[in-house]
Formats: structure tokens, C-alpha cells, sequence
């Protein structure tokens, strides 16, 4: 190998490498602002989740400002793209670099698990906005969260469906570990409600061709299919559902709210009509509270605001009221302390931030997709109130 | 082995001088050390980066010098990391026996992949390689109750290093994590040093650039193919093992194509073929990321694309030649 | 059991007609086109565009997006393929990654990350059923298409001139110039067709496969499997593992759905090992 070549190279890289050890020499911080470091995927498969609740944190920055108890507020997003070793290497550059006095955000739940132990060790609150595994608030004592639970949203659907003469389902979800914590919680509910789980299809996470897996479904002849996939599939789902005649033969089409996500549900279409499925928040949510939000969100945004967006801006509301309680000293177990047992009115409805598991406690509201002002929304009609995170419970 | 040339001291001695240690590799080695001591803020960046570097040095031996194209090479980066997270959980979470563990399983796994290689074209080798990662995968989506699945393997808590001679344990600032990745970086680079400059390293060349004349000649094609396959994987399992260990946990994207991609580029951004492309692309690679990520982080990819087809309608060699770019001709 | 089988047949034919533009380029300039599945992406959002933005009828979609594609396909053939025919495998196939980045994202910034829809007219969608076993409409309609793309493309190679020329270049392009014919024009040509069938496979499987900027990504690996399985030396090799890798899959999911992707793939490397040239190869 030419040795004029490699010099050059090298020569290249020295220069580069210079150039990246200055960088943070010149951009130090000379004031004590509170810096929040949210972590979320902005590239990738949730891509939609990074763009929802950054959007909301734009909102509430334009609403509340960025001065708590005199204190400057930073928020610093960063994009791990959904991988976890990169949201682990950026929480531990965020708060060894940084100084960051809370981390927020995390989109999947390998990535808060990743992240847990650098919560505990460096003694940062951290604020989980969207992952909803029950066991990641048992990873660190640090973690509080302001999304949800999938049990959470699955047990009152299962009760919903034993109480309206539905008796045999067939519950069909993506087999990854969401999908199999809301089979595992729907079958134990609703079998405590005298109802019968006559089968169990888990789809690879990756193909979106159901024909096979809808064959089973119609060889079973169930009276409703639970259904749970992340958000991008459950379109494909429902409309082949309704092209293999499945509607038409009496099987009804139950979900958790993943599946009419409000982010994509307008451009779902008419197949989604009539699907019950039960959630925490539904951008139509009849409060004054919602309306006003969803209001200043779209007009912020070409795009109306999802669950993933609400857990966002509560989730900043709970850190600013948590510095507030504090009178701006901060300080990681001071804010802890601060955050857990808040109680406030959330654009969903009534939501406590449980003081024993740190875990959210909600309403969570049945709802079928209709049609209003020519677009479709999750109408909500019943509602279980202050539902715990069922897993805790046990 | 190498044939018996009637010349054997003319052929030993050549393969001695080059063999000699040349001055910028020596500076390669001085980097890293310097790196090290003059940047304690940026420790989980270099930490990173020898990892990456080691990935990819693995990658050369077999693109490099045994002229194999892998796109499922990420295949013994996961295998490892695997193997190190699930010894360190359930048997003895002492990081050097857990390496040690993570290099063998991979080394297992190469030799007996490499049977999977030996015939067809690039095309059968690009897709059983990519088969053998693909697999993998759904293997460790399936086997949940071991690997954690989707959700990964979490909770994986390493003790101290070099525990008889004193007490360095992984710290939130990474100091000792990087430390310890490059000291093994600097090791695998003087194994692979020996192992390419000796006549086995020299046969392998000759294994790719001409391997049915080097078939001719008597060397043993499938014998050289299934060891370098083998210790390549080796080096891949190491360095899986080194980011299991210094992040604490392994996750199904191990495994992923994209892994797998990324490190084919980034020793194509080095240069294939005299054992530091790895390092050096590591390096170059992971700085690009770092600036245009900052500026455009949705699009990343986007420009890494435009990156790539430019690099390769202009020709690999010109990377760091720029004033040849405008020249016609090879 | 004759619905999963149909179900198989459907996709399989729609494999085939997506990956039958990769085959012939593998076997006509040796060039690894890992991009091919950006080009089925291109006529997905094509028809899914002009659909919804447009208005346009689904029928008459789908000849738009196979022209449209494959005028992109003669235009970077041109200008971006040419120049890499000579170069070693690996500098194709990072090429190709790149190129799909490329695409992937750009995708992703002018229309955004979610799953496209199309609503298919009226008569394309349901069930007939036919004594007892459901066949959806939209896919018998796939089946039928895609029969008749085969046989057309099989008459072409076998009856045509054009055919014979294209025939002589994939077996010695060099001999093929020798003897007067425009070698780098039959090239652009198939490889134009090539990806305006890609196209059209991507218009007629976003209903069926779904259409996201990660498209080309996700099904790179089928359309490899075709191909190599395949063979590319013929039309109906990979026209048979296409059938084969549909009815597999399908039926694994239905029977085995724990194993699901292994069979594909553990098939895909035993026949591999055994067979590098491919199962249906002539040589």
C-alpha cells in the first residue's frame, strides 16, 4: 500500500478529529439553565413518534414559556433513530457532557431499559413519554412515566367485550413484546369475566401480508377479533379484513387505540369505521381542555396531535412543576420527590402520577371511530376511570 | 502452508521486511493511546469508535485479504455481544472471561458458516451471508425467554476489570470502558498484524486475487477460506462482546442489516486490503455522522447515500486524492 | 386449504413480476442491483400519488407507473449505472445501498414516513366465491395479470428479435458487439423494462404488501432469494422459486407460524449450498 496515500489519510483524519475535540471546548454554557434531555426516535420506524411529541414540546415551550423560578429552561432533543445502544450512549453523553438535569422521552422499550441504569447511577429523573411496558418504571427508582401501559389500555376493552355478549375471540397481535403483553392481559381478563380466548395468532413484526393469518381467523369463526399492531400495520390489517368478507360474516373487530392511531387514522379510510378500541386519549376528546390544545397544536402543525404527543406535553408539565415545587434549586431527588403523586388535568382528562410505582394512572375511555366534520375521529363512549397499571397490581 | 521454494530465504526475508513496523503504523498506535489521555470528555465517543474499528478490521480479513463480500457479517457482532451479556448474567460477570467467551462462541459460529461459502458467486455468498444474519435474528426474536427478544437483553451488570491486580470498574464517563476497548483494539490489530504477514496472510492474497491459479499452485482454497472465515469471526464476536460489556445489555439491531452495511462502508472508507482501513474509516465515519447528524438528523441517511454513490462512480482509491477527481482515466 | 394455496400463487406471482427486472439485469450485465426494490417503490407512490392527489383510476394507474418507472430506470441507467458495469461487486453493491438511502429518505421527505393506501375500485375488491373457497378479487386479479406479463415477456425472449439480440448479449455480450449489435442500447432497454416491472409490481402490491419509504429495505431480501434461487439465466426459474417462496411463506405462516421466516430463509441457503448457480439454472 502506497505509503504517500496512508500519510494523507492520516494527516485527514488528524485534522478531523482535532476539529470534533474543539467543538465542545466552543460551545460551553456559561449560566446554570435546566437542561432536559429528550431522547426519541426521530429517524426510523417511529419516526412518527419523535415528530409528535417534539411538536408538542415546541407547544408548550410557546405556551408556557421557557423560565420556571427563575430559571432558564433548555430542552435538548436528540435522535437515537430507535436503537438502543445509541439512546444509551446519548443519555450517558447527555448527562456526563451536558449536565442535563433530567432525561425524557424514550420511544420503544428496549430503549428505556437501556437507559434505566444511567438513570440510577448518575441520579436523573427520567421522564418516559411514550414506551409503555409496565416493567420499565421497575428498572430504576428514578423513572417516572406520563405515557401509558398497554395492560393499562387492554383490561378495559376485555371488560367491554364480556359485557357486550361477546363471548369467543380470537386475539391476533404482532408477536414482539407489546404485542404479547396485550395478549397475555386480554386473554387473563377477559377469561376472568367468563369469556373464551379460542386462539392466539401472533404476526412476524416485519410482513404486513395477514392473508394467511386471516385464513385462520375465519377457519375459527370467533365472535370478535382482538387486535393489536403498531401503528403503520393496522391499516393493512383492517382492510383485509373487510376484502376477506370477515366484517360481513359477523366477526366483530375489537382493538387497543394503537391500531387507530390519530396520527394515521384520517388516512386509514373508511375501513376503520365502527372499530372499537379502547385508549387513553382520542384527539376528539370533549373537554375544554383538549379542545383547546388540539386547536393550538394544528395550528402550530399541519398534523392533529396523538397520544404520543399528549404524553410529551404533560411530560414537560411535570418536569416544570416539579422545578417550581423545588423553587428552581433542582437537584435529582428533589425533583423525584416533586414529580411523583402530582395530580392535574391533561388534555386526555384527569391523570395522578402514582407516588409508590411512579407509573401514570388514567382514564381510559372505550371508543368507536366515526365520521365528524368530514374526518375521522375515536369517538369516545364509555369510560373506566383512574385505571392503575394492572401488572403493579399483582 | 507455503510451498518449499527452492529460494526460501529470498521469499522469508521479504515477507520480514514487510513485516517490519512502518512509521505511520506506529502513529496509528500512538493515536489511539494519546486519544485516550488527551480527551477524558469524549471517552464514549472513542469507546465507539474502537469497537466500530474493530468490526470493521474483522470485516477486512475476509474482504480485504480473502476477497469475500459479506452483507451479513453483522452475524458475529451480535452472536458475540450475545454470548458476552448472557455469560455475564448467568455465570461470571468478570468482563475478560466474558470476551474470552464471546470470541469463542463467534469463532464456533464462523467455522461453521464458512462451509456455507465455500462455492458459488458473489451473488450465493452475498445471500447466504445475508441468510446466516437474517436467521439470527429471528432466532433471537424467538428464543425470548433467553434473549429478551424484541425488548433485548437488559440488566447486564459487568464487574471490575483485571480484578487480582486492582479494581477498574465501568464508570458513567467511560474511561475505563474506553481504555479497555482499545487496548483490545490495539491487540487484535498486532494478531491480525502477525496473521497477514505471515505466509498464510500472504496465500490468502493470492486466494483472492486469483483463486483458481492459487488452486493450481497446490494451495489448500477451502482450508485458508474456513480459517480466515473463522478468525475474522472471531474478531467480529470480540468486538460484540466489547459493546455488550461497556453498554450493558445486547438488543435484537445487532443483527440488522443496516450493521452490516455500516461496517462495509465504513472499511470502504478506510481502504480494504492493509488492515488499518478499519481504524481509520471507523474514525472518519463516526465524525461524519457526528457533524452532519447535528445538522440534519432526519436526513442523515440521505447524504451517507449520496456519500456512497459518489464514492464508487468516482472510484474508491480517490477518496483522499481530490485532484484526481477532475482527471480522466484510471 | 385451496384459498392459502391461491393466497401462495398471488404472492408468488407478484414476486415474480417485481423481481423478474432484477433477474434479467443479474444475468444480462452481472451487476448487482440492490436498488431494484427502490424502482417497485417508485411506481407504488406513483399510483398511490395520482390516486389520491389526482383522482386518476386505478386501472389506469398501473401502465403510468410502469412507464414512469421505467423512464427513471433508463435515465439513471444512463447516466448513474453505466459508468459502474466494470466495476468489482462490492463497489456495485455499496452503490446500490447507497442509491436506496438515497431513495429511502428522499421518499421519507416528501411524503412522509406513514403507510400509504389505496382504495381499490369497486370491483376489485371482495370475494368470489367459487364453490365453497373464497378467492379475493383483487388477488385473482394479480394472478391473472401477472400470467399474462409471463407469457408476454416469455414470447418476447423466445419470438422476437428483439428477444434473440437480448439472448445472444446476456450469453457473450462481447461477441454480441462483435456482431453488429448495439449492445449498450439492448442494456438501457431491459433494464428500462426491468424497473417499469418493478414498477408496476409496486403499484399492484401496495395493497397487498403495503407501501412505506422502507419498502425497498424490507423486501430487498425476496427479491435476492428469487433471483438466486432462480437463477438468471431463464424466465421461468425465477418465475417457479417466486411461486415457490409465495406458497412457502404462506403456508408456513398458516401451519408452522412459530418457524415463519426460517423455513424461507434455512430453504434459501440449503438450496444455496447445493446449488449455487441457482435450482432452475440451465447450467
Amino acid at each position: 500500500m502506497n505509503t504517500h496515500r496512508l500519510r494523507r489519510r492520516l494527516l485527514v483524519c488528524a485534522a478531523l478529529f482535532t476539529l470534533a475535540a474543539a467543538a465542545p471546548i466552543v460551545g460551553a454554557q456559561t449560566a446554570a439553565p435546566f437542561k432536559i434531555g429528550f431522547i426519541l426516535p426521530m429517524t426510523g420506524q417511529s419516526a412518527s413518534t419523535g415528530k409528535q411529541e417534539e411538536a408538542a414540546i415546541k407547544l408548550w415551550q410557546a405556551q408556557n414559556g421557557t423560565t420556571v423560578a427563575g430559571r432558564k429552561i433548555e430542552v435538548i432533543v436528540k435522535d437515537d433513530g430507535g436503537v438502543a445502544d445509541a439512546t444509551r450512549r446519548i443519555a450517558q453523553e447527555l448527562v456526563v457532557n451536558d449536565k442535563v438535569d433530567v432525561l425524557a422521552g424514550f420511544g420503544l422499550t428496549p430503549l428505556a431499559f437501556a437507559t434505566a441504569p444511567i438513570a440510577t447511577q448518575s441520579k436523573t429523573p427520567m421522564v418516559v413519554t411514550a414506551a409503555a411496558t409496565s416493567a420499565i418504571t421497575e428498572q430504576s427508582p428514578y423513572i417516572v412515566r406520563t405515557s401509558f401501559t398497554l395492560p393499562q389500555v387492554t383490561v378495559p376493552i376485555a371488560d367491554w367485550a364480556a359485557k357486550h355478549g361477546i363471548k369467543r375471540v380470537v386475539t391476533f397481535v404482532a408477536d414482539y413484546g407489546p404485542g404479547i403483553d396485550a395478549e397475555k392481559f386480554f386473554k387473563s381478563q377477559f377469561l376472568l369475566n367468563g369469556g373464551q380466548v379460542i386462539g392466539e395468532i401472533r404476526t412476524p413484526l416485519r410482513s404486513p401480508d395477514f392473508a394467511p393469518f386471516l385464513q385462520k381467523v375465519a377457519d375459527l369463526k370467533p365472535d370478535a377479533v382482538f387486535c393489536f399492531l403498531p401503528s403503520g400495520q393496522g391499516a393493512a390489517f383492517m382492510k383485509q379484513f373487510g376484502e376477506r368478507g370477515l366484517d360481513k360474516s359477523g366477526i366483530r373487530l375489537i382493538a387497543t387505540g394503537d391500531v387507530t392511531d390519530d396520527d394515521q387514522l384520517d388516512g386509514i379510510g373508511d375501513v376503520a369505521l365502527g372499530v372499537v378500541n379502547s385508549h387513553h386519549y382520542s384527539a376528539a376528546h370533549p373537554s375544554p381542555a383538549n379542545k383547546k390544545f388540539v386547536a393550538a397544536f394544528e395550528a402550530a402543525n399541519k398534523f392533529r396531535p396523538n397520544f404520543m404527543a399528549v404524553a410529551a406535553y404533560d411530560g414537560m408539565r411535570v418536569i416544570y412543576s416539579a422545578l417550581a415545587a423545588t423553587k428552581g434549586a433542582g437537584g435529582g431527588d428533589a425533583l423525584l420527590a416533586a414529580m411523583k403523586g402530582q395530580v392535574f388535568e391533561s388534555p386526555r382528562g384527569q391523570v395522578l402520577i402514582d407516588a409508590q410505582t411512579r407509573d401514570i394512572v388514567q382514564d381510559v375511555y372505550i371508543r368507536k371511530v366515526e365520521r365528524q366534520n368530514g374526518q375521522l375521529y375515536n369517538v369516545e363512549f364509555d369510560v373506566q376511570k383512574a385505571v392503575k397499571d394492572p401488572a403493579k397490581l399483582k | 502452508m507455503a510451498d518449499e521454494a527452492p529460494s526460501t530465504s529470498a521469499a522469508a526475508s521479504s515477507l520480514r521486511r514487510s513485516a517490519r513496523w512502518r512509521v505511520w503504523e506506529l502513529a496509528v498506535f500512538a493515536a489511539m493511546s494519546l486519544a485516550w489521555l488527551l480527551l477524558p470528555g469524549q471517552s464514549l465517543l472513542i469507546n465507539q469508535i474502537a469497537i466500530v474499528a474493530l468490526f470493521a478490521v474483522s470485516l477486512d480479513l475476509i474482504l480485504g485479504y480473502a476477497g469475500i463480500v459479506s452483507l451479513g457479517h453483522a452475524a458475529f457482532f451480535g452472536f458475540g455481544a450475545y454470548a458476552a451479556a448472557l455469560f455475564a448474567k448467568g455465570t461470571m460477570n468478570d468482563p475478560l472471561a466474558g470476551l474470552a467467551v464471546a470470541v469463542a462462541a463467534s469463532a464456533v459460529l464462523g467455522a461453521a458458516t464458512s462451509l456455507l461459502i465455500l462455492r458459488g458467486t458473489d451473488l450465493t455468498r452475498l445471500m447466504v451471508t445475508l441468510g446466516v444474519a437474517s436467521i439470527l435474528y429471528e432466532l433471537a426474536n424467538k428464543l425470548d425467554d433467553i434473549t429478551g427478544g424484541a425488548d433485548g437483553l437488559q440488566g447486564v451488570v459487568m464487574g471490575p476489570l483485571l480484578t487480582p491486580f486492582g479494581r477498574f470498574a465501568f464508570d458513567l464517563s467511560g474511561r475505563v470502558a474506553s481504555a479497555y476497548s482499545l487496548v483490545i483494539l490495539a491487540l487484535a490489530l498486532l494478531v491480525a498484524r502477525r496473521l497477514v504477514h505471515s505466509p498464510f496472510g500472504v496465500s490468502l492474497q493470492a486466494l483472492r486475487d486469483n483463486r483458481l491459479r492459487a488452486s493450481s499452485i497446490g494451495l489448500s482454497v477451502r482450508l485458508r477460506l474456513v480459517a480466515v472465515y473463522t478468525i475474522a469471526a472471531a474478531f467480529a464476536g470480540a468486538a460484540g462482546g466489547l459493546l455488550a460489556q461497556t453498554s450493558g445489555f445486547a438488543s435484537l439491531d445487532l443483527f440488522d442489516f443496516h450493521r452490516s452495511a455500516e461496517v462495509l462502508l465504513v472499511l470502504v472508507i478506510g481502504g480494504t486490503g492493509y488492515l488499518y482501513g478499519g481504524v481509520i474509516g471507523a474514525v472518519v465515519f463516526q465524525l461524519l455522522h457526528d457533524v452532519i447528524s447535528a445538522w440534519t438528523p432526519q436526513y442523515w441517511n440521505f447524504w451517507l447515500g449520496l456519500f456512497l454513490v459518489v464514492l464508487m462512480i468516482v472510484g474508491r482509491e480517490r477518496l483522499v486524492t481530490p485532484w484526481k477527481w477532475f482527471r480522466r482515466g484510471p | 386449504m385451496l384459498t392459502l394455496l391461491f393466497d401462495g400463487v398471488a404472492y408468488g406471482m407478484l414476486l415474480f413480476v417485481l423481481a423478474v427486472g432484477l433477474a434479467v439485469t443479474l444475468g444480462l450485465m452481472n451487476f448487482i442491483n440492490l436498488a431494484h426494490g427502490a424502482f417497485a417503490m417508485a411506481g407504488g407512490y406513483i399510483t398511490v400519488l395520482l390516486m389520491s392527489r389526482a383522482g386518476v383510476p386505478f386501472l389506469v394507474c398501473l401502465p403510468i407507473a410502469f412507464i414512469g418507472t421505467a423512464l427513471l430506470g433508463a435515465l439513471l441507467e444512463r447516466t448513474l449505472y453505466r459508468p459502474m458495469y466494470a466495476k468489482p461487486h462490492l463497489d456495485q453493491v455499496l452503490f446500490s445501498i447507497g442509491l436506496v438511502f438515497m431513495a429511502v429518505t428522499a421518499v421519507d421527505y416528501f411524503v412522509g414516513s406513514m403507510q400509504q393506501n389505496i382504495t381499490l375500485p369497486p370491483w376489485l375488491q371482495g370475494r368470489l366465491p367459487i364453490e365453497g373457497v373464497g378467492i379475493g378479487k383483487y388477488r385473482l386479479f394479480i394472478v391473472v395479470l401477472c400470467g399474462l406479463l409471463t407469457v408476454a415477456l416469455q414470447f418476447v425472449l423466445a419470438r422476437t428479435r428483439f428477444g434473440s439480440r437480448l439472448r445472444a448479449s446476456v450469453d457473450d455480450p462481447r461477441v454480441a458487439g462483435g456482431l453488429g449489435l448495439d449492445v449498450s442500447r439492448i442494456f438501457m432497454l431491459t433494464f428500462a423494462v426491468g424497473s417499469g416491472l418493478a414498477g408496476l409490481g409496486g403499484a399492484l402490491g401496495a395493497e397487498v404488501l403495503g407501501l412505506d419509504p422502507t419498502f425497498p429495505l424490507k423486501f430487498m431480501i425476496y427479491f435476492l432469494i428469487v433471483v438466486s434461487v432462480g437463477g438468471t439465466t431463464t424466465i421461468t426459474g425465477p418465475l417457479l422459486a417466486a411461486l415457490l417462496l409465495g406458497i412457502a411463506d404462506v403456508a408456513g405462516k398458516y401451519y408452522v407460524p412459530k418457524l415463519g421466516a426460517f423455513i424461507v430463509y434455512s430453504l434459501m441457503i440449503a438450496i444455496l449450498v447445493v446449488r449455487p448457480q441457482g435450482l432452475f439454472a440451465r447450467r
